[in-house]
């Protein structure tokens, strides 16, 4: 293994975002406080509770998913795929190491990066909702895993992007709406039964209920469910890498 | 010496099917300069690009420093350090930063004197805690140097490095490559500029459409670009040389027009006075007399021109 080339990568991938500090911080603090005034006061306001919950909590566990998602495949996408659009991949293919520990390097700093803006969040939510967390670790176990499994599906888009517009697409075409219509703001057992059976197709609503189950106790979808479903997701991403490397797909002529 | 750089047969076609290289065998010596002039689109990059892991070859194998480049990566990679011919660096980093990342990459642990003396041999050290885009041009071809150098290798290999360069520039990297020489660093450029060839290499190859056409020490090639030939253009054609001018060693011209005589520039008495007064002896009226000189510029014409399109 080897690990200098590990560190090496996540040092160089975290002075990234260490230079952009400010920004990363704010806008996660600014754009919670803006689901909080709008879901948690105006709407909240009406909703009385959801299963036992104060709507505002309830919607907690789902606005850091969806933050947490976001920059996890965003920031995973984009790790790999500037090397790629400003040409510097060349150095990664000629070093003396294996996809793993790429993807270790890339995807460890993506997660990362994720795993501080989820927490920026939570403590940001605290100041609008008393939180009472009923599992910590579990929900500790839950947020690393969503932020590297999100992190590997973002590296694989990277891979695959050829233009930025690619590079958007993933993220806003389909992983934005299975975010949304994954439980984040609502419980399933508030839709129609139809819709209910629907939403089981929906691989973020086992995240999103894991992750609640976490905090109050509550769940969609049985905890062990959830955790198959996010162990699973995550070998499918590694499977995939591990068979771009294989077959330098989008990286090796 | 012994080779550091053995590549045998070694083949790649691209998936749209085009033949990049046809078949290449090479060895390099350890600590020699070579220069590989080819026209654009020879196979030059490709061929470096394999051997450095950036491109699968479809056939053949390459051994650095007795490691096998596929089964091997990891001992054969540690040995090469590259300089691509594009300036690929990441705009937004501090130089320091980006040159320690490439010692990294190559799994070397942390050393911050050798990173100050590589800077300073490039004349990088007070830019170290510049950003990349504030650099000049050629500053940013240093920078690409010194990652290369980060990790010690003991090849370099430098595609085009003075591709688009000023005359100042130019020379500057020929200073750089004979201090890397001098430190037993092995080093392997791609050129188009035969110039360059001729001012730095120790051996040169010539490569056009994927075929590896010559290998030869640059002392040869200059020995045959030495040689020069002078043509005595004749007022009145002969049929045969007149014997008189037998030790001349003369060739007969079109039509028995003119004389032709090969001697080398670089000896002490060419021996032109002798054969002029020779001819006036032998009762010839010279028309004209013309030299020639053949340059690597002219026998890598020829070998490239000899090729089927």
């Amino acid at each position: 293994m080897n690990w200098a080339a590990i560190a090496a990568i996540y040092r160089f991938e975290m002075a990234r975002f260490f230079r952009t500090l400010l920004q990363s911080f704010l806008s996660p603090v600014l754009s919670t406080s803006l689901y909080f005034v709008v879901f948690g006061a105006a709407i909240g306001s009406r909703i009385d509770e959801v299963e036992g919950v104060s709507y505002g909590a309830f919607i907690v566990p789902g606005l850091v998913m969806l933050s947490v998602i976001t920059q996890a495949i965003s920031n995973g996408s984009f790790g790999i795929y500037f090397p790629k659009f400003i040409g510097t991949i060349f150095e990664l293919l000629s070093a003396p190491i294996n996809f793993l520990e790429i993807v270790m390097g890339y995807v460890g700093a993506a997660a990362t990066k994720a795993l501080f803006i989820g927490c920026v969040i939570l403590v940001t939510s605290t100041l609008f909702v008393d939180l009472h967390i009923a599992h910590p670790l579990a929900m500790l176990a839950f947020l690393v895993l969503t932020c590297l499994s999100f992190a590997l599906l973002g590296f694989i888009i990277g891979i695959w992007a050829k233009n930025f517009e690619q590079l958007q697409l993933v993220p806003l075409l389909i992983v934005t709406p299975l975010i949304f219509l994954g439980g984040s703001f609502y419980s399933v057992s508030m839709l129609p039964p139809v819709w209910q059976t629907v939403t089981l197709f929906n691989p973020v609503l086992y995240l999103i209920s894991g992750f609640r189950w976490a905090f109050f106790g509550i769940a969609d979808v049985p905890i062990g469910v959830s955790l198959l479903a996010i162990a699973a997701f995550t070998g499918l991403c590694l499977a995939i890498i591990w068979l771009i490397f294989r077959t330098g797909w989008r990286i090796r002529s | 010496m012994t080779a550091i750089l053995n590549i045998k047969d070694l083949r790649k076609t691209y998936a749209g099917g085009f033949e990049a290289l046809k078949g290449v065998t090479l060895d390099i010596e350890e600590g020699e300069i070579l220069a590989l002039l080819g026209p654009n689109g020879a196979g030059k990059t490709t061929l470096i690009s394999t051997v450095c892991g950036l491109v699968t070859p479809t056939a053949g194998t390459v051994t650095v420093g007795g490691h096998d480049s596929q089964r091997d990566y990891r001992a054969a990679r540690e040995l090469i350090g590259l300089v691509p011919q594009e300036v690929n660096l990441e705009p937004f980093e501090k130089v320091w930063n980006t040159v320690r990342f490439t010692r990294g990459l190559f799994g070397k642990p942390r050393d911050d004197a050798k990173l100050e003396q590589i800077l300073r041999k490039l004349s990088l050290w007070d830019k170290k805690d510049s950003a990349v885009k504030e650099l000049s041009g050629g500053m940013k071809r240093r920078v690409l140097i010194a990652k290369a150098l980060s990790h010690e290798p003991r090849i370099l290999f430098l595609d085009e490095p003075t591709a688009g360069v000023d005359v100042a520039l130019r020379k500057d990297m020929w200073d750089i490559v004979a201090e890397l020489k001098a430190d037993g660093v092995t080093i392997i450029l791609t050129t188009h500029y035969i110039e360059e060839a001729e001012a730095i290499a120790d051996r040169v190859g010539v490569i056009t459409r994927g075929d590896l056409l010559l290998v030869e020490e640059k002392a040869a090639l200059m020995q045959q670009m030495g040689q020069k030939q002078l043509e005595v253009e004749l007022v009145a054609p002969v049929s045969t040389i007149p014997a008189a001018l037998a030790p001349f060693g003369l060739e007969l011209g079109a039509e028995g027009r003119s004389l032709i005589y090969s001697y080398d520039t670089r000896a002490e008495r060419t021996g032109i006075t002798k054969l002029l007064n020779a001819i006036a002896d032998a009762g010839l009226t010279l028309r004209d007399v013309k030299t020639r000189q053949s340059s690597l510029e002219d026998i890598f014409v020829n070998l490239v021109s000899e090729e089927p399109a």
